[in-house]
């Protein structure tokens, strides 16, 4: 693991000791109340991402991946435990702007052109129009759409509208990223072309990412870290420590490295002990 | 694209629609027995006479000579223009307050759970007052008001009327427009912190659109039909829904007359149908999920 380390460059994402962590959860319980009686969602669940981690929430539906998420980014509030973000509470930290986040579905508004799109944020919360400016060309140009700027979101194909959200969630330069099932629409060669964008933006970006998915290749091309949850409650399971380096190309899923990560968050979801391999994984229960 | 081609098929088939109803009443009137058709004592169809049905031609004659006998007198089709230009100006105004007031209610109901199911019933039992039994309410109620300086007068009554039915077609469309975001949507502009205000603003009201300038079609329609109404059952004077009572009472007379000002009527219906369209053209980029759908 050692060696992949050495090749990463000064700007790039490896964890920072210091300061807060990005993302503190501790104790974590949800229960959603409906009408058929209570649903316990999230049961006991501690997690740490450290700035400029990518950490990677992997489980089967209704493990409760999707509503970490949400309770990391405000938009749910657990019913016992505590949640910060850059040691703040995760109210402040949503009302600081401390994260950017994307969907499932990319979420972007019809009448607004891609640029507009993309200057939502900056918007909204008052950026001078040279500014505005200015950050749109770089975002588009980051994610490779800069020829599609005055294009209105009907017109692109689902994988440059996954790419204009990103670039709206990376607008106000967050140190962390809240990314669900980003490319969980998207057909698989498309879904490997953004994974290889979203493994170079982030590192030029330096921030921490929390990326909810089910596919485990995804998450293991992605992710410094894979964080596995089981369902009926949803409680993390199982982490399997991948970093495959930050020089991650598509060579990368032909090689050994990647197979034998794969193994091992297979394993760790399926809750078979993990046999000796380049990533290791820990089995939490 | 051809463009040409869907620009002329609409004008041609409108066109085609009122030749073939100008074909149906000349048809049945050059056909049809002179006493009408009668089922069962009941008239079913009209009589084919000149009095009951004049010819097209004779009307639009009729409409191009002078209203009156008396000298100076303006043609038919000018007061009937006049007309139709007062009760523009009415219902416009009622169209005006009724927007404002069902957009209003239509926020309470989107911003406040409870005030939806309060409002809800009491929409619904609006629209099934008759028209008819409230003009002379609100007319009496109108006179009795002192606004200041402002007199209330007959045309504020007509106004009123037609914003009671303009401003429920706006408050149910307005709100279905007003919860159509989809939750991703409202959780991106949770997550940016916006307030309820600028939300609505550049999230809510944005995507309403699609939702209000059908409302508006309606409302528009509502408006006029009502200000015709108020016209006829106030008695206000100057506006078509006033000349159709008018001419009508000269109608053994003089038949092709009367039907000039329904014309206006309905050329006014048309014409304001028309400016919610082209309202529609200029929220083009609004509509781009409609026209993609």
């Amino acid at each position: 693991m050692t060696q992949d380390r050495l090749t990463v460059p000064a700007t790039a994402t490896t964890p920072t000791s210091g300061g807060d962590p990005a993302v503190r959860v501790a104790g974590v319980d949800k229960v959603f109340t409906g009408r058929r009686g209570q649903v316990e969602a999230l049961h006991q669940v501690d997690l740490v991402v450290d700035p400029g981690e990518f950490v990677s929430l992997i489980g089967p539906s209704g493990c409760g991946k999707s509503t970490l998420l949400r309770l990391v980014a405000d938009l749910d509030s657990p019913t016992a435990g505590t949640i910060e973000v850059f040691g703040k509470s995760a109210r402040r930290a949503r009302l600081d702007q401390d994260y950017g986040i994307a969907f499932q579905s990319a979420g972007l508004l019809p009448w607004r052109s891609v640029a507009d799109n993309v200057e939502l944020p900056l918007r909204l919360h008052g950026a001078d129009g040279a500014t505005r400016r200015g950050r749109v060309a770089e975002l588009l140009e980051m994610v490779g759409l800069s020829e599609f700027a005055g294009s209105f979101p009907d017109q692109l194909s689902g994988g440059m509208q996954q790419r204009v959200a990103i670039a709206r969630s990376l607008a106000e330069n967050p140190r962390l990223l809240l990314m669900d099932e980003p490319f969980g629409a998207l057909d698989e060669m498309t879904r490997e072309r953004m994974q290889s964008e979203l493994v170079r933006i982030t590192s030029e970006t330096g921030a921490a990412v929390v990326f909810v998915t089910h596919s485990i290749p995804e998450a293991v091309f992605l992710s410094h870290r894979v964080v596995v949850m089981t369902p009926r409650p949803g409680r993390i399971t199982g982490e399997v420590d991948v970093r495959l380096g930050d020089q991650r190309d598509e060579d990368l899923r032909e090689d050994e490295r990647f197979f034998a990560a794969v193994t091992a968050v297979r394993e760790a979801l399926h809750g078979r002990p993990t046999p000796a391999s380049g990533a290791h994984g820990r089995d939490l229960r | 694209m051809a463009v040409g081609s869907v620009r002329w098929r609409p004008v041609a088939l409108g066109a085609a629609g009122v030749l073939g109803l100008v074909v149906l009443w000349e048809g049945y009137k050059a056909l049809g027995p002179a006493e009408g058709v009668t089922v069962a004592g009941q008239a079913v169809l009209p009589r084919t006479t000149d009095l009951g049905m004049p010819h097209v031609w004779d009307m639009i004659g009729r409409a191009l000579e002078p209203a009156t006998s008396i000298e100076g007198a303006a043609p038919v089709w000018l007061a009937v223009v006049q007309a139709a230009l007062v009760t523009l100006g009415t219902a416009t105004a009622g169209l005006l307050l009724g927007t404002v007031v069902g957009i209003l209610l239509a926020l309470l109901m989107q911003r406040f759970v409870v005030a939806e199911w309060a409002v809800q019933p009491w929409l619904i039992l609006s629209q099934t007052v008759p028209l008819i039994a409230l003009a002379p309410l609100v007319v009496s109620w109108g006179g009795r008001l002192q606004l200041g300086p402002v007199q209330w007068e007959t045309w504020m009554s007509v106004g009123v009327i037609a914003s009671y039915l303009a401003f429920f077609p706006m408050a149910v469309g307005a709100l279905r427009g007003l919860k159509s975001p989809e939750a991703a949507h409202t959780d991106l502009f949770r997550t940016y912190a916006t307030s309820w205000w600028t939300t609505l603003l550049r999230l809510r009201l944005p995507a309403a659109v699609p939702y209000l300038l059908p409302a508006l079609r309606l409302a528009t329609a509502a408006a006029i039909l009502g200000a015709v109404v108020a016209e006829v059952s106030t008695g206000h004077k100057g506006g078509i829904g006033r000349l159709i009572i008018e001419y009508a009472q000269s109608g053994s007379a003089d038949p092709a007359k009367a039907w000039a000002p329904i014309a206006g009527a309905v050329l006014l219906g048309l014409f304001a149908a028309g400016l919610v369209y082209l309202l529609g053209l200029a929220l083009g980029r609004y509509r781009r999920q409609e026209e993609t759908a």
